[in-house]
């Protein structure tokens, strides 16, 4: 007699909900504690499913195949010194800002998703959970796997966890992912699954990997995939999220809707770091920012939205104007790390007259007449030897934490500056999004730890910028400053000079 | 305005058939060639058939293992034993 194989769907549900059961030596809200203060109503845990259907035992033999893969490609890397085979080594400082500025927060990921997987009462999401927990931590794992092999041969990755808890821009993800996991488990899903992995994540890992294969980085661009694979899964994670809060009760709504606008502004933010890695720091380019905003933003979260309309849900605050911002992020943020190049743990760089070409071609709108004159006289400056870089420490937004160095809606030759008063004190930021932030939570965004005020109250190392600088593990003078005449650039010179020798 | 339907796939030997599969399956699909990856677009639904990825592979598949070479998607997830559809329809 043939034994009869259960479907996907019964497999799902007798290796999920079969598996779980109402708690009786202790009430279900004691040992659920957290699923209500945020004020979201679940009538019916038993409504969400997975659509994947995906049952640990399947996710196991699964994940163990992607990782067979993975590993092969990386080990094969290593053998064939896949690292003097990249397009150049400016492309390296984009996998620096990856692992310093990314990679910890895979891990907060990981942690966050491993509360939302012990105190979400429904059986189902919380196997979900439980799983993107997993995933978590795997991205994690596989990046510092894959990027060891470079730290072998260039500077700035070494003390990426140190840095991570200390440096200046590293506190923009950092705050970011503390927000998300000192809220609620509801936020928490809202946040990362759906704002984060459902709107935005594609942006970070489709273009960027697309770059990394482009650029001759193969181990990068197979974790970046192989991560990706888990991504789909998160997305949909974070989609049923949005759909099953909004379907169980109409109170859900407006807590929704300012949670979709809170994390898609502090997500586009954050992005604005990738906008500069895909503008400037890839030697050759897949597509700017503002095209990888045009498809992932514009297209498909419109589609989106316009799905989520049937449930009330609109589009997030303030989403028109970070569409305007598309055309500008890129360039604002490369100006402030090119100004503070002795204060980074990468190299920086004026883009050189076919990469200035490329820039005034994708952003015809914008980059003649704001941009390209402000590169071309530093790039100026540089060749008379006078290189600009700012001494002053910059005024940090207190919400998102980026220097305070975006322009006004509408006038991109206006820094925008806003501010609330808070007690006794008053925040300043950097947009209205921003505001709206504290506004709606001045008793948490109060407490920022805030990196240049940390310096000025004295809590960074001491007062000078080799102090501050020697506090945060960063090696002066081989980590920092310009690719050229950086210790990167003569390794790099040193092995394409050996192949040209070789060659004659 | 017809909302876009949409699976990403690696550039590999084991997500071809399943490219291809689509390409079959699906009228009127675009194609997005990126470094790495494709891009395959529909409006409003796009979906993989289990039968039409066996026939060109050439053994049993089942439409779970699509997220071997699985990078991105857009749309609602439906997936069963015969297929893995992406839909905006209700």
């Amino acid at each position: 007699m043939s034994v009869k194989k259960l479907g996907l769907r019964q497999r799902y549900e007798h290796m999920t909900r079969g598996l779980d059961w109402e708690t009786s030596y202790q009430p279900m809200d004691k040992v659920f504690p957290y699923d209500q203060f945020e004020g979201i109503k679940i009538k019916d845990w038993s409504a969400w499913e997975d659509p994947f259907r995906l049952t640990m035992d399947s996710y196991w033999k699964f994940q163990a195949e992607k990782e067979r893969k993975l590993y092969a490609v990386l080990d094969s890397f290593a053998q064939n010194n896949g690292q003097t085979n990249i397009s150049d080594a400016r492309y390296i400082n984009a996998v620096k800002l990856f692992l310093t500025g990314i990679s910890p927060e895979e891990y907060q990921a990981h942690r966050g998703f491993a509360f939302a997987g012990r105190h979400l009462r429904g059986a189902g999401t919380r196997v979900a959970a439980q799983m993107q927990s997993i995933d978590e931590l795997r991205h994690l794992q596989t990046q510092v796997h894959t990027i060891s092999h470079y730290n072998k041969f260039f500077d700035g990755l070494g003390e990426f966890p140190h840095m991570h808890d200390r440096v200046w821009y590293l506190s923009v993800p950092k705050s970011f992912f503390d927000d998300a996991r000192s809220a609620g488990p509801f936020e928490f899903m809202i946040a990362i699954g759906f704002a984060f992995e459902y709107l935005l994540t594609n942006l970070l890992f489709v273009p960027f990997m697309s770059g990394a294969a482009y650029n001759g980085d193969m181990s990068t661009v197979t974790f970046g995939f192989s991560a990706q694979s888990d991504e789909s899964r998160h997305m949909t994670l974070g989609i049923e999220v949005i759909k099953f809060l909004l379907e169980q009760h109409p109170d859900n709504l407006p807590i929704v809707q300012k949670w979709v606008d809170k994390w898609f502004w502090r997500g586009h933010r954050l992005l604005g770091l990738v906008a500069m890695m895909m503008d400037y720091m890839l030697p050759k380019k897949v597509m700017s920012w503002k095209e990888a905003w045009d498809i992932y933003f514009v297209e498909a979260g419109g589609s989106l939205f316009q799905d989520l309309g049937r449930y009330g849900l609109k589009m997030p605050k303030y989403a028109d104007i970070a569409t305007e911002e598309a055309e500008h992020i890129s360039h604002q943020n490369w100006a402030v790390f090119y100004q503070y190049t002795h204060a980074a743990a990468f190299h920086t760089w004026m883009p050189d007259a076919e990469h200035l070409d490329w820039l005034s071609a994708k952003y015809p709108n914008t980059f003649d007449k704001y941009y390209r004159p402000r590169w071309e006289m530093w790039a100026k400056m540089e060749k008379e030897g006078k290189r600009f870089y700012n001494g002053a420490l910059p005024q940090l937004c207190q919400c998102c934490q980026i220097p305070m160095a975006y322009t006004e809606p509408g006038d991109p030759t206006t820094i925008c500056f806003r501010s609330s008063k808070y007690k006794d004190d008053t925040y300043h930021f950097c947009s209205d999004g921003c505001k709206d932030i504290f506004d709606a939570e001045p008793e948490k965004f109060s407490q920022a730890w805030l990196p240049v005020h940390q310096i000025f109250q004295g809590n960074c190392g001491g007062p000078t910028v080799p102090d501050v600088l020697n506090w945060y593990h960063l090696n002066n003078g081989v980590d920092n400053m310009d690719y050229v005449g950086s210790p990167d650039e003569k390794i790099w010179n040193e092995w394409h000079a050996e192949n040209t020798r070789k060659a004659v | 305005m017809a909302q876009t339907a949409s699976i990403t796939l690696m550039q590999s030997d084991d997500a071809r058939p399943i490219i291809e599969a689509i390409i079959a399956d699906n009228p009127g699909v675009r194609i997005l060639n990126m470094p790495g990856v494709v891009k395959l677009d529909c409006d409003d639904s796009i979906t993989v058939k289990r039968a039409s990825v066996e026939e060109r592979l050439g053994r049993s598949w089942e439409p779970q293992e699509i997220q071997l070479v699985l990078v991105s998607m857009a749309g609602n997830l439906d997936e069963d034993d015969d297929h893995f559809t992406l839909s905006w329809r209700h």
